[in-house]
């Protein structure tokens, strides 16, 4: 790993640096198969050009996987593109994309865990691409919508079939969306935030 | 035409809930194992390493300038967090992996040179003002 001379790091722009009341940041993720246009919502939404982090997972820690295979025994190298969402002056949103393969980020400890939610993006294309993602979401207990990236070529299916075909129960909201547009992705994280709100309402008259 | 099927992994009887209902006390044990709840808490506390815990979107802040002896990459963090950044935007800035600047910045908030302010993980009851503050700032995009 190159690390040049502390000078020349390409810092934020100056407009991109949160204020000094910034006290507390929360997170939502955005999921599903590679292609199907996370990057391109995080992008239509963000206040910063997405930036990319990186995480390298031991092979131990990821066992068999058939496209890195034997060339790399030691580590892989698993990245995501983030943007960022002032909400107000103290409080920050950081939405994350995750290209590559979808098993992997779950290995990333905290991503899931610590999010607010996530939105499962869908393309009809190629479905079945988003069923192991759905699958971990509930088992781990996200709360999670999909969102039906709505591609010109793709088929189109009425929400009902694309519901059955997900399996999801009746709660899960289903959204279509264009995530090459700032407010069609807005709209999708207001139905995401939406559904957290009933689940903290009916949470908190479950208790009274 | 027909959309592929998805199968879901539980039979539809022995679902797991679908919302993070915590569950009451002493029912814990009941029925299929559930994974402990993972919360991911900064406690300060160094778990079974030398790291301290921090989270993607935990916000760092500098607190004093890089002193003399400062490494090129510390110098670089101290540089970066004059005002708040997440630990991710420290990461892609300076293009190293999430847990090499993790270390970097346990070393730097051990020597009080930043400040780390934790972020809002969500929890079994999700504060709802949180919530709609978020709501509220969506809809002003």
């Amino acid at each position: 790993m190159d690390f040049k001379s502390s000078d020349t790091i390409p810092g934020p722009r100056a407009e991109d640096h949160l204020p000094h009341t910034a006290t507390a940041a929360v997170k939502i993720v955005i999921v599903g198969g590679f292609g199907v246009g996370k990057t391109t919502m995080v992008g239509s939404v963000s206040e910063i050009r997405p930036l990319t982090t990186e995480e390298t997972m031991t092979q131990a820690g990821i066992g068999v996987d058939d496209n890195y295979g034997s060339e790399t025994k030691t580590a892989t190298t698993v990245a995501m593109d983030f943007g960022r969402i002032s909400i107000t002056e103290q409080l920050v949103l950081y939405l994350f994309g995750t290209p590559g393969q979808e098993r992997f980020w779950f290995l990333w400890n905290g991503l899931f865990e610590g999010a607010l939610g996530a939105v499962v993006l869908v393309d009809t294309r190629r479905l079945e691409v988003s069923f192991d993602v759905i699958g971990r979401l509930e088992e781990r207990g996200v709360p999670f919508v999909v969102a039906v990236n709505d591609f010109p070529d793709a088929p189109r299916y009425p929400m009902e079939d694309l519901r059955a075909a997900l399996d999801l129960p009746e709660e899960i909201p289903m959204v279509k969306c264009d995530a090459r547009r700032r407010a069609s992705s807005r709209d999708v994280l207001m139905t995401l935030m939406r559904f957290l709100h009933s689940i903290a309402m009916a949470g908190a008259s479950a208790r009274a | 035409m027909t959309p592929p099927q998805r199968r879901r992994r539980f039979p539809k009887e022995a679902a797991p809930e679908e919302h993070p209902v915590p569950p009451a006390e002493g029912q814990g044990g009941q029925g299929q194992t559930r994974e402990p709840e993972r919360l991911y808490v900064v406690t300060g506390q160094v778990e079974g390493g030398d790291r301290a815990e921090l989270d993607l979107v935990t916000l760092i802040v500098a607190c004093a300038d890089a002193p003399p002896s400062a490494q090129p990459e510390q110098s670089a963090l101290l540089r970066l967090c004059q005002a708040p950044m997440s630990v991710a935007e420290l990461s892609a800035y300076l293009n190293l992996p999430f847990s090499v600047v993790t270390v970097l910045l346990t070393e730097l908030l051990t020597a009080e040179l930043v400040q780390a302010r934790a972020p809002i993980v969500r929890s079994a009851l999700p504060d709802r003002s949180l919530l709609e503050a978020v709501m509220h700032g969506l809809q002003k995009l």
